[in-house]
Order: structure tokens, then sequence, then C-alpha cells
């Protein structure tokens, strides 16, 4: 049976085999001159090791349907947001790109009025900057016509 | 003593001028806005604001820095308390039964032990940073490579056993931490590790951006969707008083969290994140009910945080004294005292008298000015936290990225946030702790750099934490935590943590 303790076992585990692998591109020393693959890989067999272990004694935790996921849509949508702000924010600028991000969030994943959505987002983006930016001298970026 | 008290008469005649009380309130007021937003801890804010205090004399820039990092220490629990959602890294633990007792409706209780602890934490603090600094300095100065090494080891031990659940688990996500914390440039030998050709991992990866995806980022994917969005628990003024029982179970607790706080901030680290847990997991330890930690025990509120404030007062001690920051944050303050002209050592005493004892006076200053802003006031802040969800959590979510984002002014940890928050959500969901993870970022760079500090010291020897002996000390505790922790195995009984999950899982 799928319980959470299983499935987090063995992701943990092949976490530490991921790191395992990637560690050797790098020297690993001796146990007495330790490089810089020696604490990686140590920290690995740990990780793996108390991955199979979780996974293995994991039978009783609860299964893997009884685990709510009913905010998925929003949790996805608001990480959807979050990668395009981060590609976005030294193209576009900070104000239009948090306008953007905030009219989104709130017209379509809340759907909230657009009037109060655009006035919240342009608001909030544009208070934002003003404070941080213009009072406080903490450079944000701007994207096209200085915006 | 007697010139102990002429210099601290000299202190408040600094401190109590106008100006400097102007900016010692400024930076109360805006550390105490930074620890209630959401992602914009005390890092973060100092970071954002230093650009700020160019135009400033150094001892103002310096009164309203130190204002902004323990009004953040004060202003983190608020968000904690009321929505679970940590202001900084050092009020996650606030989080856990702050956020519990205001379920109960005991929120405005919650708050006020919170900040009744922070004040006389601060305040008792700030005498000890006053009267103990040197031969407490002096101490810290006897740790070499092995020391740290153990101490740091026996740090994340403790955390594992203490954690409530399974210790495999909690060990697992310090390892995990612990591994995050390896990304970037090897300090010893320059190798570049995990960074697949990004030079913004160089550096490795942030507490910030860590600190905020798993904990700030986490909450806002598992609550945004929730058809009943967590309430913001709106306290009034006359919930506020604590009841007697409230205090009385919360006196040792702040006790026992200004000394440890305190003691741990001295020592080079994250001071105010590692005291608060420290101090949460001694005072589950010791509570005679530890199966209601996590239900809105009021020690579990006290405690950390009286820890994380009288650890910030701690953290100065090694600044001040001999100019060596003891964390980011210090590290953060040396700096823009550098900006100023200010060389922190053992002879800014003697040579800027003022600026020291003025510094020292504003904190007792800036203690009281914080207590009236988190008591009265705290409706003020939270009417922050009164917007609807659906349109608070947006707006967090931008702080959270703005704050990530100015620190380094790199997109890199707007990234790393996004991945520890999708991180940090599937964890919640899979009953696993992630403080352990902040907690191995942190430590994994100093943690590796003393263990092979320590064999370079010995020729590749082992034997030398044994024969050191503070580090054997340590070691031995450590090794203690374990055997306790196996006891239940060979004994075939129960112990205190088995007792708490079989508690919880009977509540849920």
């Amino acid at each position: 049976m799928l319980t959470t303790d299983r499935v987090a076992g063995v992701a943990l585990a092949l976490i530490a085999l991921f790191v395992l692998v990637e560690s050797r591109r790098l020297p690993l020393g001796t146990l007495q001159n330790p490089g810089p693959a020696y604490m990686p890989i140590l920290l690995a067999v740990i990780l793996g090791a108390a991955g199979i272990f979780i996974s293995v004694f994991g039978g009783s935790a609860p299964t893997l349907d009884s685990v709510g996921w009913s905010e998925w849509r929003h949790a996805v949508a608001i990480l959807v947001v979050c990668s395009f702000s981060a590609l976005a924010l030294e193209r576009l600028g900070y104000r239009l790109t948090v306008a953007c991000v905030l009219a989104f969030l709130v017209a379509v994943v809340e759907r909230k009025p657009v009037v109060l959505a655009i006035v919240f987002a342009v608001g909030i983006a544009a208070g934002s900057f003003y404070l941080f930016d213009t009072l406080l001298r903490v450079p944000l970026p701007r994207g096209p016509f200085g915006l | 003593m007697i010139e102990t008290l002429q210099n601290l008469y000299l202190g408040f005649t600094v401190a109590l001028s106008p100006p400097i009380l102007l900016y010692a309130f400024v930076g109360c007021v805006v550390g105490t806005l930074v620890g209630v937003l959401p992602g914009v801890g005390p890092l973060a804010g100092i970071s954002l604001l230093l650009p700020a205090t160019f135009g400033l004399d150094a001892t103002r820039a310096i009164v309203m820095l130190a204002g902004i990092y323990y009004g953040a220490m004060y202003g983190g629990s608020t968000t904690s308390i009321l929505m679970r959602i940590p202001g900084e890294a050092a009020s996650v633990m606030t989080c856990i039964d702050g956020y519990a007792m205001a379920r109960k409706g005991r929120a405005g209780a919650a708050l006020a032990i919170a900040a009744v602890g922070s004040y006389i934490a601060g305040t008792v603090s700030v005498i000890g940073l006053m009267v103990l600094a040197p031969p407490l300095a002096a101490f810290a100065l006897r740790f070499g490579p092995p020391e740290y090494f153990t101490l740091l080891l026996l740090g994340l031990l403790v955390l594992a056993y203490m954690s409530g659940g399974s210790m495999l688990k909690a060990l697992a996500m310090a390892a995990l931490g612990l591994l995050l914390g390896m990304i970037g440039i090897d300090q010893m030998t320059g190798y570049f590790r995990f960074a697949y050709g990004v030079v913004e991992l160089g550096d490795g990866i942030g507490v910030v951006p860590v600190a905020v995806g798993l904990f700030g980022l986490a909450e806002i994917l598992a609550t945004a969707g929730l058809e009943t969005p967590p309430a913001v628990i709106k306290p009034r003024l006359r919930e506020l008083l604590p009841s007697r029982q409230e205090w009385r179970d919360s006196a040792w607790p702040i006790g026992r969290g200004t000394v440890l706080g305190f003691l741990i901030g001295i020592i080079p680290g994250s001071a105010h994140i590692i005291s608060s847990f420290v101090s949460y997991a001694v005072e589950r330890r010791l509570s005679k009910r530890p199966e209601e930690f996590g239900h809105g025990a009021v020690a579990g509120v006290a405690g950390p945080e009286s820890a994380n404030n009288s650890a910030t007062s701690g953290a100065f001690v090694p600044m001040l004294a001999l100019g060596v920051p003891s964390g980011p944050i210090p590290a953060v303050m040396l700096a823009a005292m550098m900006v100023h002209g200010v060389s922190p050592g053992p002879l800014l005493i003697k040579q800027q008298p003022e600026l020291f004892w003025g510094f020292i006076a504003s904190m007792y200053v800036g203690n009281i000015v914080l207590l009236i802003l988190n008591l009265p006031l705290v409706g003020v802040f939270v009417n922050l936290l009164r917007v609807p969800y659906p349109l608070l959590y947006p707006a967090i979510l931008v702080f959270c990225i703005l704050g990530v984002y100015a620190v380094n002014s790199s997109v890199v940890d707007v990234w790393i946030m996004l991945a520890m928050g999708a991180l940090g959500y599937l964890l919640r969901k899979f009953s696993f702790e992630t403080a352990p993870i902040v907690l191995g970022v942190v430590l994994a760079p100093m943690l590796e750099m003393s263990l092979r500090q320590s064999l370079a010291m010995s020729d590749g020897h082992y034997a030398i934490f044994l024969q050191r002996p503070i580090a054997a000390t340590l070691l031995g505790v450590g090794v203690l935590l374990v055997l306790l922790s196996l006891r239940p195995l060979v004994t075939r009984t129960l112990d205190w943590r088995a007792r708490l999950a079989l508690a919880e899982k009977g509540e849920s």
C-alpha cells in the first residue's frame, strides 16, 4: 500500500542517489584529508539510509489517498505566477511584473472584480516601488520605458 | 561597577537625546513592520534599509538598524501567532503553539506573553551584554574548530531528538538541509559543487530564500485554495491579559529562554534562530505535559520568543567586543558600522564611548518602545492582516518575492524560494518537519569547515574530538542523546515522543 512515509522515503533515497552520482565529479579526498565530495557523500549516505528506513517502516503511515489535495489548483497557479515573476522581474521591471502577478491572482485565480484587481495591483506595485526604490533607495529592476 | 554605571549614564544622555530617540523609535516601528510582514525578515529588512542610513551619522544609523533588528524579533511573533506564518525565521517555533493558542481563542494572551517575554529577555540580556561581555567573549574565544564541530553536531542532534514524532525523519530533514548547504564553492579547495554553471550559486544557497520558501510560500500554497482560508484571529485589547495560570506557566520558560538565548547568542551561528529551536525543545522536554506542545502550550510561545530576543543582544557581544560577527545579521550590522567609519573591536569602547554606551542605552529605550508598540498597538499592526485573504496572500507573495530578491538583487534567489516553497508544501502534506532543513542550510558550511580544520590541526586524527575537554563533553552529550532516543527500543516502552505521536494521531 502506498503510504506517505513510503513515498517520501523513496523520494529521499532517490535524492541521495542523485547526490552520490553527482559527487563523482568531485575529488573525494581521504578519511584523514577530506576533499570537496567527502561531506556531500557522507550526508547522502545518511539521507539515503534514513530514506530507506522511513520507507521500510512506513507501512503504518497515512495512505497517499487520505492526504487532502483540494487546493492543488491554487498551489499550481501560485507556483506558475512565481515562475513568471522570476522570469519577468529583470525583463519587464518590478512594477509591471508585480502588477501582472497581482492582477492575475486577484482577478483570475480568486475571481474578484476586474476593477478591484487592477486598482489593487497597480496600487501595491506602485506603492511598494515608491517605498523601497524611491524612498529607501533599494534598487529594484526597471523595465521598458523606465517602468 | 561604578564605572559601568557612569558609562551607562553617558549612554542614556546620548540615547535620550531627541534625534537618537526618534531614530530608535523609527527603527523599532519599521522593524516591527518588517517582522510582521512574512518573508521580509530582519536580515532582508536590515539589508533593504542599509542604503537608507547612508545619510545619517554613525550613532543614529547603528541605533536605527539595531532597532530594526530587535523590532523584527518582536514583530515576527505577530504573524506567527495570528496566521501561522513566521514573519522571520526565528519565529518558526512560535507558529506551532502560538497559532494553536490563537485557534483556542487565546491569541491576545499569546501576543501579550510573547511581547512581555521579549521585553524581559531583551532588557535582561542587555544587562548581560553590558556586564558580562568581556568574560563571555573570552570564553567563546576558547572555541576552536573541534569545539565548533561538536557543538554544531550536538545542535543538530538536540533538534532531532527534541522533534515530536520521528527522530529519523527529523535527522533526514537535517541531512537534506546540510546537503543544500553544500551547494556552492568549497571554501577549502575552490571547487564548485552542484552549481551547474549558475554563478550565483557560487556563494551557496542563502538562508533567506530557503526560510521564506519553506515557511512563507509553502504556507501560502497550502492555504490559498482552501475553502475556508486561515482566519486572521483578531484579538481585542481586553483579551490581551493572560490568565494567572498562563503567567505562572510562562514565568520559568521566559527565564530559561532569556539565559539560553543570551548564551547561544554569543556563539557564532544564526543564534536567534537556533536559540528559539533549542528553547522550544528544552521547554517541551522539561514540561510535565509535553503532549500539550503543538496544541497551544503557553511555554512554547514564552520560551522561544524570549530566547530569540535575548540572542539578539548576545549576538552583539562578539561583534562589539571583538569585531567578529556571529551570524549573517551581525555581519550586515558590522558592514553597516564600517560604512559609517566605525571599527568594532576592543578599542571601540575606549575610542568611541558615546557610540558604544549610547547603543547599549538605546537598546533599553528600544525595548520599552517595543513593549508599547506590541501590546496596545498590536491591533494597529494586525490591521495589516485583516485584509481579506484572497487579497492578502497575493500581497504577501509579492513581499516574499521582493524581500528575497532585494537581499542579493538576484532572481536566482527567487527561483530557490520557489523550489523551497514547492518542497515545503509537499513535506507539509507528508507530515515532515521543515525546520531542520533551515538549520541544516545555516550550519552546513560551518560544520564542514570546522571538521576539515579540525582534521588539518590533528594531521587527520579523529581523536582530536576526544582529546579536547569541551569538544569531548559536547560529543558525550550528543552520544547520550542518541542512546536516550534508542532506549524505548530496548525497554519496549513508549518515550515522550512516541506518546506525543500517539496523542497527535488520536486527535487527528
